[in-house]
């Protein structure tokens, strides 16, 4: 079991809303996922040619200001870094893929949760209230995000099996339910050069999906090959900086529910985690159908 | 307390107490349950409103005595189930397993039912007036469901006794491994499962529908409705079929 948030303001007066509405969203579904939990938020890019990345140290207790010199002395480009606790948002103008090579040799204790212009990201372990005081996530601001709460049933609790996970840049992916060949997509990315992190099956369908991208396929086209691919159970959710998009299996075991109003639009697996929006009475409120794809832009 | 209209047709003939109101906004859900178990025949309450459920789970779950629940809002898993003899009606849309395993009474959802609604239902009758989601009646073992839109796939998957009536249409693999349900569908449907067939209506069954439809509620004419029921052929193992059905 795993609880999944998701929600798109059109409204532009509501960005700065974003994170506070989300949070009661995301605590609603602490029943379905108490063991971890962590949200990607969307907000206005970037400018070119600058790139940002999600940082997380874990219980390493990083020095920030001390990695951030060390860094400009490698990679001789402009950074930025802010840090809320054991997680930072790095800003550079470097090539990302250089920044994440250096950090990967010489910063061991630093995970590299995203990268893009527009994403942000956040995950942990322990109970979703708790994660969500611990990185404020009740200012974030933005266009959209995608959230996760996670009760593990096939690989370990840790910071880096929680979801979101990403691939590439600005994009992300959460999964409710399991799937049977992860293994086996795997084998076939691989080859490919595609690295994994974890041994956790959301990862091969996060990893598949952006590869499709890579090769030229908009996302709804990708989660129509995914249905070729990818066996087992599920109901994803995926975001990226110009769209959020939910897809349930042809069987549609893991559940979802859509909230609909001219200022938003809100995801989540239960009516409970939708109930506390702004005008929820007056949504249009309905169950994505199995094996279709629902996708919202920005 | 203003009084209130009694949810199904099966409640018609209640005492008109006054009701009892909550709201869970502000009473925890283990309160009104278990005021509901405990304290409601003693104090000679039968009718209980219910407001601000908020997807909530479980709300009137195990019920065994002829209450008039009505719940103003969306609930969450299992509203309803195992009732016996109450009447509870949803002003709202419910989650998965909405009447599961009910086994009298009537259960009225005025929005749609999400996934496995009226599963395994022994008997009573299950209304939902919008679209029932996949596996709607699995298992069914002899209530009756009325569904006034759609139902999913997989709808009446393995329903061993009861009526099920579809007013509009049916998805894949619908009464896939029937026993002795009966299904009634005006509509269109995608696919039948393994096993299921349509049959020439007789006059049971118009009168089956005629009943049930005007249990519901629902204007419809039940000429318009066709008979979907088990062919019976899986009921011997057959050796030479090769696991192909």
């Amino acid at each position: 079991m795993c609880g999944i948030v998701g929600l798109l303001v059109k409204n532009p007066a509501w960005r700065d809303r974003l994170g506070e509405l989300m949070v009661p969203m995301l605590i609603g579904m602490s029943s379905r996922g108490p063991d971890s939990a962590g949200l990607a938020v969307f907000s206005e890019p970037v400018p070119n040619p600058q790139h940002k990345l999600s940082l997380y140290s874990g219980s390493a207790g990083v020095d920030w200001s001390q990695l951030l010199e060390r860094l400009a002395a490698a990679v001789e480009y402009q950074h930025h870094l802010t840090a809320i606790a054991n997680h930072a948002v790095l800003t550079t103008v470097a090539d990302p893929q250089t920044v994440v090579d250096w950090l990967t040799a010489n910063t061991p204790a630093v995970h590299v949760l995203s990268v893009g212009r527009s994403i942000d990201l956040y995950k942990d372990t322990g109970a979703p209230a708790a994660i969500a005081e611990r990185y404020s996530f009740n200012r974030l601001r933005g266009t959209h995000l995608v959230g996760h709460t996670r009760m593990a049933t096939e690989s370990a609790v840790t910071p880096a099996h929680a979801h979101p996970f990403t691939a590439g840049h600005d994009f992300c992916l959460v999964h409710n339910g399991s799937l049977s060949n992860p293994h086996l997509v795997r084998r076939k990315l691989e080859p490919l050069g595609i690295r994994f992190v974890t041994d956790n099956d959301t990862e091969a369908a996060c990893r598949f999906f952006e590869w499709r991208m890579r090769e030229g396929d908009d996302l709804v086209t990708a989660v129509h090959r995914g249905f070729e691919e990818l066996d087992g159970f599920f109901t994803f959710l995926m975001g990226t900086d110009e769209e959020l998009l939910v897809v349930r299996d042809w069987f549609a075991c893991k559940p979802a529910v859509v909230a609909e109003t001219d200022d938003y639009v809100a995801i989540a697996s239960e009516f409970r985690s939708l109930a506390h929006l702004p005008g929820i009475k007056h949504a249009s409120v309905f169950e994505p159908k199995p094996a279709e794809v629902y996708s919202w832009r920005v | 307390m203003a009084s209130v209209k009694a949810g199904g047709a099966h409640s018609a003939s209640r005492e008109d107490t006054a009701a009892v109101e909550f709201d869970l906004a502000q009473t925890p859900l283990r309160e009104v349950n278990r005021f509901l178990h405990r304290d409601a025949r003693s104090k000679g309450v039968s009718r209980v409103r219910i407001l601000n459920p908020d997807g909530a789970h479980s709300i009137a779950c195990g019920l065994t005595s002829a209450f008039d629940i009505e719940i103003y809002g969306h609930v969450g898993y299992y509203v309803g189930g195992m009732n016996q003899h109450a009447s509870i009606t949803v002003h709202g849309n419910a989650g998965p397993g909405a009447g599961e395993n009910m086994m009298s009474g009537t259960i009225r959802i005025d929005g749609f039912a999400s996934m496995g609604a009226g599963a395994s239902a022994h008997g009573g009758c299950l209304i939902i007036h919008g679209d029932a989601s996949l596996r709607c009646g699995i298992s069914l073992k002899g209530g009756d469901i009325v569904v006034g839109g759609s139902v999913g796939s997989f709808s009446a998957f393995m329903a061993q006794a009861g009526r099920i009536v579809i007013c509009g249409d049916a998805s894949d693999a619908l009464g896939d491994s029937l026993y002795e349900a009966v299904i009634y569908l005006r509509g269109k449907v995608r696919s039948l499962g393994a096993d299921a067939r349509f049959e020439p209506m007789q006059p049971a069954d118009l009168a089956s529908v005629t009943e049930l439809l005007d249990v519901a509620g629902f204007k419809h004419d039940p000429k318009e409705f066709q008979r979907i029921a088990s062919a019976k052929s899986l009921y011997h193992w057959n050796a030479d079929a090769n696991q192909e059905y």
